[in-house]
Order: structure tokens, then sequence, then C-alpha cells
């Protein structure tokens, strides 16, 4: 039992960071239709960004958390600029917009490959090893904060579509991106504000990856699996992708825990099987393409 | 001329599954980034062939292509009823999860990899191969089956009402292209002599798309292209070193910003510009009649 909750615990933490990556997916896809395979580089920068800003920089951690996300945010409306905005004002089809983004996702690896090199970073330890004692249970301070923080992001994301005005414009346009434009919302402005949504809470996420793991060049590949989360929870819906998140990451763990090298397969097995029985995930609104 | 051919002949590889692709995503208009797992498929396939069970080279490449083809059957009966972006995920799905299961299938090597494979393909062998796949499929796209695959691309719904079967003809592109793939991973497996699941990964996939979208869908010629462009381009590129899959990632960028049609795109060899003005010439020259009234006067 005690086993049981320990895993349950480390699957929710792993899980609410895919959740800060998943939602990035899913705020682009509900705008603009397609998958936006850049995301996982931005991340990686993010990483990069927080490792540099404590190392080099020598700043606290929060000021590194700060730095990354600003750097992530800037990088993200960045990308939608240069790779995406002459493609939407053509309303190219969305494959087009794929391959700008697996493009640009190639471009940022290499980058950071070119420049820093392709060695792996580590985090210097930040919290110590503290853990806090429950019963039998032992949980990391570290695993506790980024809960923490996760939750504040993702709320804090939740409470700013529903309840500013510009939330509100980010909304109307995920409905009907015409029509919307047409009441008056400028439409570039908004598809700019929900990349910068996004490059925000990648950065965050990329900050945490980093310390969890390590931070190394091709790590945008991980990302992959906040994706398969979002499609899991039903791209283009945010409640979809955090609660995909949080079931993914604890299937993860389980199946880590039983036969860790069928991890990554179960995670793409999930996805295939998600798309076989229900495409639109658990709670993805439904496309049913009109001709 | 070692160095040339090596490239040439990895361009060759290479163009086996982008004219795969070329018939599924230019032709037939679906999506995939799981050519890859064919091709994966394809090489595993023919490796314990010939090394498991001895059986001749030519044997081992058809049977890989067949063996590819099988999976996209069924595949394709689990995910080509899906719309949109989705078959496109599934086809991703597909992909890494082959790797991964050829990844812990341990009497194959897991993740060390299969090697003692024997060096059965070379320049000449690929790109035998390669013309025998490019005029398969001149033949292919100028048949019903053909017209048929340019319908659904065109207009799905229409072509369901004029009768076609768009769901057996998209199985039937899937099918014919994962045999494409499946081939071009023999012979990379039987060029490479050791083959490893990190061989087949997403990037692979994308590199794919990649190659015919800048070459230019819906063109046997757009594929030829840039296979031959994207494989060679890296190698030209070599004395930037790191920097050079940079620039391979702006041009990508670029290039889908500046000419989405690719570079051949809806165009073959023979509508060429210049080609069509020595046509012309030469009817000029040869014919009597002017060609321009279609004979009369």
């Amino acid at each position: 039992m005690d086993q049981f909750l320990q895993q349950l615990i480390n699957g929710v933490s792993i899980g609410s960071i895919y959740a800060l990556m998943a939602v990035g997916y899913s705020l682009v896809y509900s705008i603009m239709n397609f998958s936006n395979f850049a995301h996982g580089g931005v991340i990686m920068l993010s990483a990069y960004m927080g490792y540099f800003a404590i190392v080099l920089l020598k700043v606290s951690f929060g000021g590194a958390l700060l730095l990354a996300t600003l750097g992530a945010t800037l990088i993200a409306v960045l990308i939608e600029r240069i790779a995406y905005r002459p493609l939407r004002k053509r309303s190219a089809p969305t494959l087009y917009f794929i391959i700008s983004a697996m493009g640009m996702s190639i471009l940022l690896e290499n980058l950071v490959i070119a420049t820093i090199g392709p060695q792996f970073k580590t985090y210097p330890i930040i919290f110590a090893e503290s853990t806090i004692q429950l019963g039998n249970l032992s949980i990391s301070k570290m695993d506790i904060f980024m809960l923490i923080i996760a939750a504040v992001a993702l709320v804090g994301l939740v409470f700013f579509l529903n309840k500013t005005r510009t939330g509100i414009a980010v909304r109307a346009a995920t409905y009907n991106a015409r029509a919307s434009q047409l009441m008056g919302v400028n439409v570039d402005r908004i598809v700019s504000i929900v990349f910068a949504l996004g490059g925000a809470l990648a950065g965050i996420a990329g900050v945490f990856f980093g310390i969890r793991y390590t931070v190394y060049a091709q790590a945008g590949i991980i990302t992959n699996k906040a994706f398969v989360a979002a499609v899991f929870g039903g791209l283009g819906s945010l409640p979809g992708a955090i609660v995909g998140s949080i079931l993914l990451g604890i299937i993860e763990t389980f199946v880590a825990a039983w036969r860790s090298q069928l991890r990554d397969l179960t995670t793409f097995a999930i996805l295939i099987a998600v798309l076989v029985f229900k495409p639109t995930g658990l709670m993805g609104k439904n496309t049913e393409d009109k001709a | 001329m070692e160095y040339y051919l090596q490239v040439l002949t990895l361009a060759g590889i290479n163009l086996m599954v982008v004219l795969g692709l070329g018939l599924l995503t230019g032709f037939t208009g679906l999506f995939s980034f799981g050519h890859a797992g064919f091709m994966c498929i394809g090489a595993y396939t023919s490796a314990i062939l010939t090394v498991t069970l001895k059986v001749p080279f030519v044997v081992a490449l058809i049977a890989s292509g067949l063996v590819a083809g099988a999976i996209s059957l069924l595949l394709g009966r689990l995910t080509l009823k899906l719309k949109g972006d989705y078959f496109l995920i599934a086809t991703l799905g597909f992909g890494e999860s082959v790797r991964l299961i050829f990844d812990n299938i341990e009497p194959l090597g897991g993740a060390r990899g299969f090697s003692g494979i024997e060096k059965n393909s070379n320049f000449i062998s690929v790109w035998l191969v390669c013309i025998i796949g490019i005029f398969f499929l001149i033949r292919l796209m100028n048949s019903r089956y053909g017209r048929n695959f340019k319908a659904i691309r065109e207009e799905e719904l229409a072509s369901a009402t004029i009768g076609i079967d768009v769901f057996k003809t998209k199985l039937l592109s899937l099918f014919i292209s994962a045999i494409y793939a499946g081939i071009g991973g023999s012979l990379y497996a039987h060029y490479m002599t050791f083959i490893k699941p990190t061989n087949f990964q997403l990037i692979k996939s994308t590199e794919f798309t990649i190659m015919a979208i800048i070459g230019g869908l819906g063109s046997i010629t757009g594929s030829v292209i840039g296979a031959l462009l994207l494989t060679v381009l890296p190698e030209l590129l070599r004395f930037v070193a790191d920097w050079r899959m940079v620039i391979y990632g702006a041009a990508v960028v670029i290039l889908i910003i500046v000419r989405p049609k690719g570079i051949a795109g809806g165009k073959e060899f023979k509508d060429f510009f210049f080609i069509v003005w020595i046509r012309r010439l030469f009817n000029k020259i040869f014919t009597k009649e002017d060609p321009g009234n279609g004979g009369k006067l």
C-alpha cells in the first residue's frame, strides 16, 4: 500500500510537469488546429536558460525560474512570428505548419549542439536531498514545490482565460477565429498571446524537467510524451490536457515500476489506442469535418 | 569517387521510401510521420531472413516489402477512418511503437542492434530497384487507381459520390507506400550491415516527409529531386560541421514559407519549361503541320 501511494505521488509529480507542457500543445491546437512540434524545442531551451542562470549568473532558483519563463515566452512568440505567421497569412494547409514546426525544432536542437555542445548538463542541487516523511512515505521537497508551482500556474492560466477580457477574446478566437475577427478581435495579437502563454508554461516545465532529469539538446524528444498526453486528454481541450497528463504520469510511473523498459512503449500504445477508440480523447472537442 | 557513390546510394535508399511516401502524401493526400516504422519492419525482416534463415537477398527484399505492406493493412484498417490530423498523429504513434517494440525484443539484439548482415546493396542494385520503383509508380499513376488516388486527394466527398470506395483506395495507397518503405528498409539494412532501432526514430520519418514536400508534392520527379537534394545537401555542408543541421532546419522553414509547392510541385519532368521548349522545337522541325491549330486549316 505504501509502495502504491509512493508511486502515485511520483506519478502525479511527473504528470504535473507533463501538464505544463501539454497545455502549450493544446492551446496552440485549439486556435490554429495544428500540432506545434517546435514546442519541445522551447522547453529544451528554457531548461538551458534556467541552468545557465543558476550556474553562470548565480541567481537564486526563483530568479532562474523567472528568467527561463520570460526567455521561453519570448522565444515562443518569436517562433510564431518567423515560422507560422507567414503561413497563416496565406491560410496554408495544416501540414505546412507542421513541417515548419519540424524544421524549427531541428533548427533549435542543432543550434544548441552547435553553440553549447552535445554534453549533458546537470542542475546543481537546490533543496539538498531533503524529504518530508509522512508515515512510511517519503516525498521530496522538490516534488512538492514543483507540484505547487505547476498548480498555481495552471490555475492562473484557467483564471486568465475565463475571467479577463483578453482571455475571453482568446476563447472566442479558438471557437471561431474568423467570426471573432469580424467582432473586432485582433487575431494576430491573440495568436501571439496564446504562444506567449504556452511559452511561459513551457519555461516553467523546462526548468523542472532539467532539475528532475538532465539538460541536453535532444530533450525535445521527451516532450513528445506531453504531446501524447494532450491527445490522450483531447487535443484543444485545456482540462483534457491537464487530466491526460496526470493520468499519463501515473500510468507511466506504475509501468516503469513493473517493467521499466516498457514505459515508452506503453505511452505510444496509449496514443494509438486513444486514436482508435476515441480520437477526440477524454474531453476533446468534436471535430466533425463539414464538407 | 567511393564517397560520392556512398552518398548517392544513401540517396537512392531514401528515394525508395520517399517515392512511397510521395504516393501517400502527394497523390492521395494522407500524411504520415510513421514511415521510418515501415522501414524498420522491412530492415529487420530482411535481416532475419538473410542472416538467420539464409534466404537469398532478392527474396528477402521482396518479402520485407510484403511484410511492411501487411502491417500497413492492419494499421490502415484501424486508423484510416480518422479525420484530418488524427491519422498523422496515429502514424506518429505507430512509428515510435515499432521502434520501441524492436527495442524490447532481446533475441534481435534489442537496443544494441542487429549486426552481421551481409552487404548486398550497392549503388547499382539500389538504383536498379529505384528505377523499377519509379517505373511502376508512373504506370500506377496513369492507371485508374492513380486517378482514384488523385480524386480522393482533391475532394473526398465528391470521389465517394462518383463511386470510388474511399476507404479501400486509401488502404491501397498506404499498402503500396509501405511496401516501398519496407524495401527501402531492406536496402538500408543490407547497405549498413548493422541496424538498430534508434536508426528509425521519429526524426527519420520527418526527414522523409520533408524530402517529399521540398521536392514537390504530387510529382514523382519531385520525390526524386527531394531525396537527392536533401541527402546531398547535408553532405555538401559538412565543412560547417555542427552548423549544417541548423542550416538544414532553417532551409526547411524558409522553403515552406517561400515556396510551399516544393521544387517541382505537381509537375513532372516532362512539364518543365526547358523540356517543353525542346519538345516544341522538335515538333516545329519534324512535323509539317503546325501543332498549334491541331492540323486544321
